[in-house]
């Protein structure tokens, strides 16, 4: 979202969007780390203060807007997309946020996410993915592997995940991008970036429950394992990852394949990203559940097309230009009418 | 043989044909030039629910009712004296509907073989003479003659022949004496890129008339005066219009933005068609992925500072239940209207009921009050529409209306209201001459409404959270006291109890006291007017009065029911209203329940309050 006036921008730190409610996750859930790095990267966007909206559903994650110092509207489980979108189309010149999580966005409110991003109302959801149910204390969640075991599926569940990122490709989403509680530069950067994009921006945050679900992406944050599984994403830039970056995903007859750069192979072999390439993208984003690729992160993609809110203000516009602005006494008095003397 | 004008005070006619034989256009011409003419009129459309049901079938079957008078009156009537059956199946359903000795008039160019036995007859009936001993038989073979009129023009037959239900309007238009001219501009409107069509149709409506005119089936013509109607401005309105125009309105005369957010669903998919047409008026509508966002984005909405509004019929109105309790907890205001259908489930998607009061009243987990309004008529639904606007910005509340089929697509002739004469909307968002301790406090109510502030993002240091889970009062912040939920759900209560101050003292039609009381809410208001009318002509001490307000309900009502040996409440449902008024109250409060996806006849009223006082 980036329309919100720029005039005499106040200065703000983070404490300016600390409130005063204390915050009350598990000690050590990814989930601090989130609202850490949102109340730091904050303050650098650029936004007064109260033009901020953050509105959630209901779960763990969808505490958030309690500890934003903003306006903020916790409502019910799955529905702070369509909520959202009535707040951004009611006021277009709001900076509107939505926190959800793999249950609330994808499972009970899976309709209203993937109807945003088709709309592309210009709203920036932060979907915390910690592929559980925190809140309702442990259920597997739509984004859990198969065989998970957990309270409700004791021999495992039986049904396939989905992957957030193929699903938001998938609904003609404008902005995709992910990335991992753990790696705060990075998250500020999404932040920032969804900020910035003019449309629906899709970040999913890999978070971990330590409770339910401890280590679901520890291969991606572990000092050992998280070069040869994170796939850094940057436009422009070589797809290269793995200890000394030496490893790359090349095409081959546009099959993606991994490759060592050092005897036969140079970087030039290296596939470039494009965050425009809505085929690469897709590409991309299908990596996650297959095990040989690393799990990409950085923007996937996000291309430019004029959101929702921007041509309902258009069409009202051009109606009133087109008939002046509506006055209720003459549509009363419209059609046909007679005088009873 | 000279034709004979007969002046009558009132007349009831039903158009009925097949779905493809534009039985509501021709109905919906008549009621226009009715309304021109100065009669009072009430009107009910009766549709199928299948867009395209096989051709000559008895589900095929599509209706239109107009009651016109020159008197007062408040219902389309319960039977009819002309009925206009363009096929057989037509002639099936609706038979048992008209006068005996009223008048039939049938296209006998549809009584084929194939019509006949679709329809369930062995015989022709308007060969076998099962019918003359009855009504007053006019077999026409329309087609043909529209054919003959429109001979010397290059149109395909079929296209010809579809002109003919402008020929049955024609022929009517003679028999009640009313003029043509207004048909005739509205085509040329209608088919103003198709010259041929115009042309065609109007030919079919002059042949219609001129048969009237020349032939000497018809000696007798029908005058009905003019109504004896307030002085004013009128329009025909039909229900949907009346509620859209309503919460125009509201949102001119409170000076907000007016956002609509809805799903289509029969019958009120309308009010979305009218309001996404009026975008000049600064309208916002947004057709949601279903009744859920819906619902959730006028929440949305209504949290940002505009006049949100949803509209849905019952199956719609049950998937808002769980966000219309996150409305009640946020105590945002917003309207959300109801226009019933039958049920339960799909059920009959195109007839009315009332049965959607217990769901718009208890329809929610926990203890979560909404103040409820029903209309009366449809141009009644212009005032409630824009009253559960005014009502929902005083009070920081939803508010539902209810309305129902018959009225959504009912027509009245309306006399238009002066703008400057509604009750002013007065809306003051919160600013920072609120905060206490430089803190907002978004749950410090008004003291006398009990109405929380109304703070919408972009005012700097109202910054705040809320949600559905329970508040503190007063700050607002989360709280799990058992002492404050406690308390907050009786303020939430209290203030929806305070609205009971907006309503006006019940206005009693009759005596004071007496044998019976008729008591209604919603559509049938008419039919217990007209039922009473007729029982106090002769002599019986019956009352009756009308409830707008379903919840609260009026201060005055208990005093008022102990004041009549008997309590009638008719519903088109199985006695909610009445179970209501036996808890609140403690009065003996007996039903008339028929749930026939139709208003409940006077007559039917007239028999059961007879049956009531022993006569
Ligand atoms: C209508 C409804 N159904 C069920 C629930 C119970 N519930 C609350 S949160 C939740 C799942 C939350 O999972 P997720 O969105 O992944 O959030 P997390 O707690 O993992 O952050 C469920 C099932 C509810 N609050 N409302
Ligand atoms: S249950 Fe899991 S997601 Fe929820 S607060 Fe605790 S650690 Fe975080
Ligand atoms: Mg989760």
């Amino acid at each position: 979202m980036a329309d919100v006036k720029t005039v005499e921008k106040k200065k703000y730190s983070r404490m300016d969007f600390t409130s005063d409610q204390s915050v009350r996750w598990c000690p050590g859930c990814g989930d601090y780390a989130i609202l850490t790095q949102t109340q730091k990267v904050f303050p650098e966007l650029g936004i007064d203060r109260e033009n901020i909206v953050f509105i959630s559903g209901i779960g763990c994650s969808s505490r958030f807007p309690y500890y934003m110092n903003t306006y903020g509207f916790h409502t019910i489980h799955g529905r702070a997309t369509a909520i959202a979108s009535g707040v951004k189309i009611a006021n277009p010149d709001l900076s509107v946020w939505v926190v959800t999580g793999d249950g609330d966005g994808l499972s009970i409110g899976g309709n209203h996410t993937i109807h945003l991003l088709r709309r592309n109302i210009n709203i920036n959801v932060m979907l915390f993915n910690n592929r559980i149910y925190g809140l309702t204390k442990g259920q597997y969640s739509p984004t859990s592997e198969v065989g998970k075991i957990t309270k409700s599926t004791p021999f495992g569940s039986l049904d396939r995940p989905f992957n957030p990122l193929t699903l938001a490709m998938g609904a003609q989403a404008t902005f995709v991008a992910r990335s991992v509680d753990r790696d705060t530069k990075h998250m500020q950067a999404m932040i920032e970036r969804s900020h910035k994009h003019k449309g629906t921006s899709f970040l999913e945050i890999y978070q971990n429950c330590l409770i339910f679900n401890d280590g679901a992406f520890a291969s991606m944050t572990n000092k050992e394992s998280k070069a040869d599984n994170v796939l850094r994403l940057e436009h422009g830039k070589p797809m290269l990852f793995g200890k000394e970056n030496k490893k790359g995903i090349k095409l081959s007859d546009n099959v993606p394949e991994i490759i060592e750069i050092g005897d036969n192979y140079s970087i030039d072999d290296v596939l470039i990203h494009n965050e425009q390439d809505y085929v690469i993208a897709s590409m991309l984003a299908n990596f996650t559940y297959l095990d040989i690729f690393p799990d990409p992160v950085g923007v996937l993609y996000a291309i430019d097309v004029t959101p929702y809110d921007d041509l309902v203000v258009q069409q009202i516009d051009e109606a009133i230009g087109h008939h002046g602005t509506g006055s209720i006494k003459e549509l009363l008095n419209s059609g046909n009418t007679w005088i009873v003397e | 043989m000279k034709k004979t004008l007969k002046n009558v005070e009132n007349v009831i006619i039903r158009f009925a044909g097949d779905s493809g034989d534009g039985m509501q256009l021709t109905g919906g011409r008549f009621t226009e030039t009715t309304a021109i003419v100065g009669n009072d009129i009430s009107t009910l459309p009766d549709y199928p629910a299948e867009i395209r049901a096989p051709a000559g079938s008895l589900a095929g079957v599509s209706a239109f009712q107009i009651n016109f008078s020159s008197k007062d009156i408040h219902t389309p009537g319960d039977k009819v004296d002309v009925l206009v059956a363009m096929n057989p199946a037509a002639l099936k359903v609706h038979m048992n509907e008209l006068e005996h000795g009223g008048m039939l008039i049938c296209n006998t160019a549809s009584f084929t073989k194939k019509n006949l036995t679709y329809a369930g007859y062995d015989s022709n009936p308007l060969e076998d003479g099962s019918l003359e001993d009855f009504f007053n038989v006019f077999a026409i073979d329309m087609s043909k003659i529209v054919l003959e009129a429109c001979s010397d023009m290059d149109l395909p037959p079929k296209t010809v022949e579809r002109t003919k239900n402008l020929f049955a309007l024609g022929l009517l238009f003679w028999i009640f004496d009313r003029p043509t001219e207004t048909t005739k501009s509205w085509l040329r409107k209608k088919f103003a890129k198709r010259p041929e069509l115009i042309e065609a149709n109007v030919r079919a409506l002059d042949a219609g008339y001129n048969y009237g005119e020349t032939t000497e089936i018809f000696m007798t013509r029908y005058m009905v005066d003019k109504a004896d109607l307030p002085p004013g401005t009128y329009r025909n309105i039909v229900g949907n219009y009346a509620v859209s125009l309503g919460l125009v309105a509201a949102a001119e005369k409170s000076n907000l933005p007016l956002f609509y957010g809805g799903y289509p669903i029969t019958p009120a998919s309308d009010i979305l068609h009218i309001l996404s047409s009026l975008k000049y008026h600064n309208v916002k509508t947004f057709q949601a992925e279903d009744e859920i966002a819906g619902m959730t984005s006028i929440i949305g909405a209504a949290f940002t500072g505009n006049l949100a509004v949803t509209a849905s019929s019952g199956p719609g109105i049950a998937l808002k239940g769980e966000a219309l309790g996150l409305a009640v907890m946020a105590e945002l205001p917003m309207v959300i209207v109801n226009v019933q259908r039958g049920g339960p489930s799909t059920g009959l998607p195109t007839k009315t009921e009332q049965s959607d009061l217990f769901q718009a009243l208890y329809g929610r987990n926990g203890e979560a009050p909404i103040p409820v309004i029903a209309s009366a008529t449809p141009g009644d639904c212009f005032y409630t529409a824009y009253e559960a606007c005014r009502i929902a910005l005083k009070y920081m509340t939803p508010v539902f209306v209810l309305t129902d089929g018959y009225l959504a697509n009912g027509s009245e002739p309306w006399l238009i209201p002066n703008v400057d004469d509604l009750e002013p909307i007065e809306v003051k968002f919160a600013d920072t001459s609120t905060l206490v301790d430089g803190q907002f406090m978004p749950y410090l109510r008004n003291k006398e409404t009990l109405a929380r502030p109304w703070a919408i993002p972009g005012v700097s240091g109202l910054e705040h959270r809320i949600g559905g889970l329970e508040k503190e009062d007063g700050t607002g912040n989360v709280s799990y006291d058992p002492e404050n939920h406690h308390q907050m759900t009786l303020n939430r209560q209290q203030k929806i109890n305070n609205i009971v101050n907006e309503i006006p003292p019940t206005d009693v039609f009759g005596k004071a006291s007496g044998d019976m009381l008729i008591l209604s809410w919603g559509g049938t208001k008419g039919s217990c007017r007209s039922a009473t009318e007729d029982l106090q002509k002769e002599s019986k001490l019956v009352s009756h009065i009308h409830l707008r307000w379903l919840n609260p309900l009026p201060k005055d009502l208990g005093e008022i029911l102990i004041r009549y040996k008997h309590v009638l409440i008719p519903e088109i449902n199985m006695g909610q209203l009445s179970k209501i008024i036996r808890a609140e109250y403690l009065v003996d409060a007996q039903g008339l329940n028929l749930v026939k996806g139709k208003p409940i006849g006077k007559g039917r009223i007239i028999e059961k309050v007879n049956e009531m006082l022993g006569c």
